[in-house]
């Protein structure tokens, strides 16, 4: 039972999504619309198991004293102010421009990500330096591809109108050729996937199995 | 070691010296990037001008403050234009870092133009699970968002009285940092049909070039690059100008065009020392 009665609901479920996909009955509908809505609320039961979860980690974490449990302290300490500050005051009112809530994420968490991001820039460029050199024709096709499509961003005079015909020659030809191979074997693959779920072969959303 | 050998093996500290000082430089003394339009960014422009007043369109902001240096000026440009030809607009935000971000954009824009709250756009909020949240859009906006982000009910917004899904909106732009455009992509335009353009991230441009010429997007706004380009169309057509400080991605150009030349030499560098130690090797 702990096994059928889970394979019993995703294959119910499965065959339902795939049939009402194909047949636009208004009973479908109604039950599409029903199903999103159970979906959304499972889903806010899973980010509760996320905070839930974080929270454990990170409080075991200090109390053990654990390398880094600074870190910790400083992460569940700005989780629960954010919260209170967001919650308390009535959550709605909040999150509108000019409150604390805001202003915290303005002028704390947008700078913090913003500079993180900036580092970026500078592992790049070492990594191209040292990444980027021509040891095969394979290697050379990439690193002159790569060039050419950093070229697009510089004056080039005369130039530019070649480099910007090669540039969309690399955009819409040999990259569309590989991203579209790329994507049909997504495709193919997630189908592949549902199907087996749904036919109870992977069984691995059921945890130990 | 010799000339050559050392050529190859740059200290990673230099990289960065010389990437700092060139990026402050370039701040500090900018100079005009001519720019190449193209026609995956001047789609979106043109199908935004062919938009008569009153018309609804939909804008889902799915980025965090990461990368608002390429695309949060397309937000700008995008809502510039929209309230300056009084096209309305319907803003829904899929990306848990993202609110503040519509926030920031709509709060200040919407001053700039005198627009209200539920008359002249709705700002729907944020919801988790992108692709759970759209497939119930284009049946009802009111499913994932029975309220916009303020707390008012939907149905109480005037701007919503005709609005009930995708049907009742000229197109969807999906302005992203992440995977969010193929959500869009697959659910929106492939179940509901919904006419869409994206505007993404440099790194991701090349992705998304398939669903261009398959017609599932109309246009594609890459990086900082389709940023300024939007820019530079939207100041063209009186929309943003440069004496309000409003064209950030083209003022960020030079920067990233210097960049790019310098990480392009440190490649030639390294090359040039492979090739001139490779016979002695």
């Amino acid at each position: 039972m702990r096994r059928t009665l889970p394979i019993a609901v995703v294959t119910g479920m499965g065959l339902f999504m795939l049939v009402q996909y194909f047949i636009p009955l208004e009973e479908f509908e109604t039950l599409y619309e029903w199903v999103l809505d159970w979906t959304m609320v499972i889903g806010c039961f899973a980010m509760l198991l996320g905070l839930y979860s974080l929270t454990t980690m990170m409080v075991t974490k200090v109390k053990r004293k654990a390398p880094g449990w600074g870190y910790s302290l400083v992460a569940l300490a700005g989780l629960f102010f954010m919260v209170f500050v967001g919650v308390v005051p009535h959550y709605q009112d909040s999150l509108k421009y000019g409150t604390l809530f805001m202003d915290l994420f303005e002028y704390i968490y947008i700078p913090i990500q913003a500079a993180m991001f900036s580092l970026l820039a500078f592992y790049i460029a070492s990594a191209a330096y040292r990444a980027f050199r021509a040891r095969t024709i394979l290697a050379t096709i990439l690193l002159l591809s790569a060039i050419i499509i950093m070229l697009r961003l510089v004056p080039l005079g005369p130039l530019s109108g070649i480099n910007q015909w090669l540039v969309n020659f690399i955009l819409t030809v040999p990259n569309m050729a590989a991203k579209r191979a790329f994507w049909l074997g997504v495709g193919l693959g997630a189908t592949a996937t549902a199907l087996k779920i749904m036919l109870g072969i992977e069984r691995g959303y059921m945890g130990r199995d | 070691m010799n000339f050559y050998e050392r050529m190859m093996s740059l200290d990673r500290r230099w990289v960065y010296l010389v990437i700092g000082v060139v990026v402050v430089m370039t701040a500090i003394y900018p100079f005009r990037v001519p720019l190449y339009i193209t026609p995956e960014a001047r789609s979106v422009y043109d199908f935004v001008e062919s938009l008569t007043p009153g018309e609804v369109l939909m804008i889902g902001v799915d980025y965090a403050p990461e990368v608002m240096a390429e695309l949060h000026p397309m937000s700008y440009a995008i809502t510039r234009q929209c309230f300056s030809k009084d096209i309305k607009l319907l803003l829904c935000c899929l990306h848990q870092n993202g609110p503040g971000m519509v926030e920031q954009v709509v709060a200040q824009v919407a001053e700039e133009y005198g627009k209200v709250n539920g008359t002249d756009y709705v700002y729907l909020g944020y919801k988790p699970y992108p692709g759970i949240t759209i497939l119930a859009m284009g049946q009802n906006f009111r499913i994932p968002f029975p309220e916009d982000y303020y707390g008012t009910p939907l149905d109480s917004l005037p701007m919503m009285r005709t609005i009930t899904n995708f049907d009742n909106v000229k197109a969807i732009i999906n302005i992203s940092g992440g995977s969010g455009t193929e959500y869009w992509i697959n659910y929106a335009n492939g179940r509901y049909n919904a006419k869409l353009a994206i505007g993404v991230t440099g790194v991701m441009t090349a992705d998304y070039y398939p669903f261009l010429q398959s017609g599932q997007i109309f246009g594609l706004i890459g990086g900082m690059k389709g940023a300024s380009e939007y820019e530079y169309l939207a100041e063209k057509g009186g929309y943003i100008s440069k004496e309000k400080d409003q064209l950030v991605a083209s003022k960020s150009m030079p920067i990233q065009t210097t960049t790019h030349i310098v990480i392009i030499l440190f490649i030639v560098i390294g090359n040039v020392g492979y090739f001139m130690t490779k016979g002695k090797k």
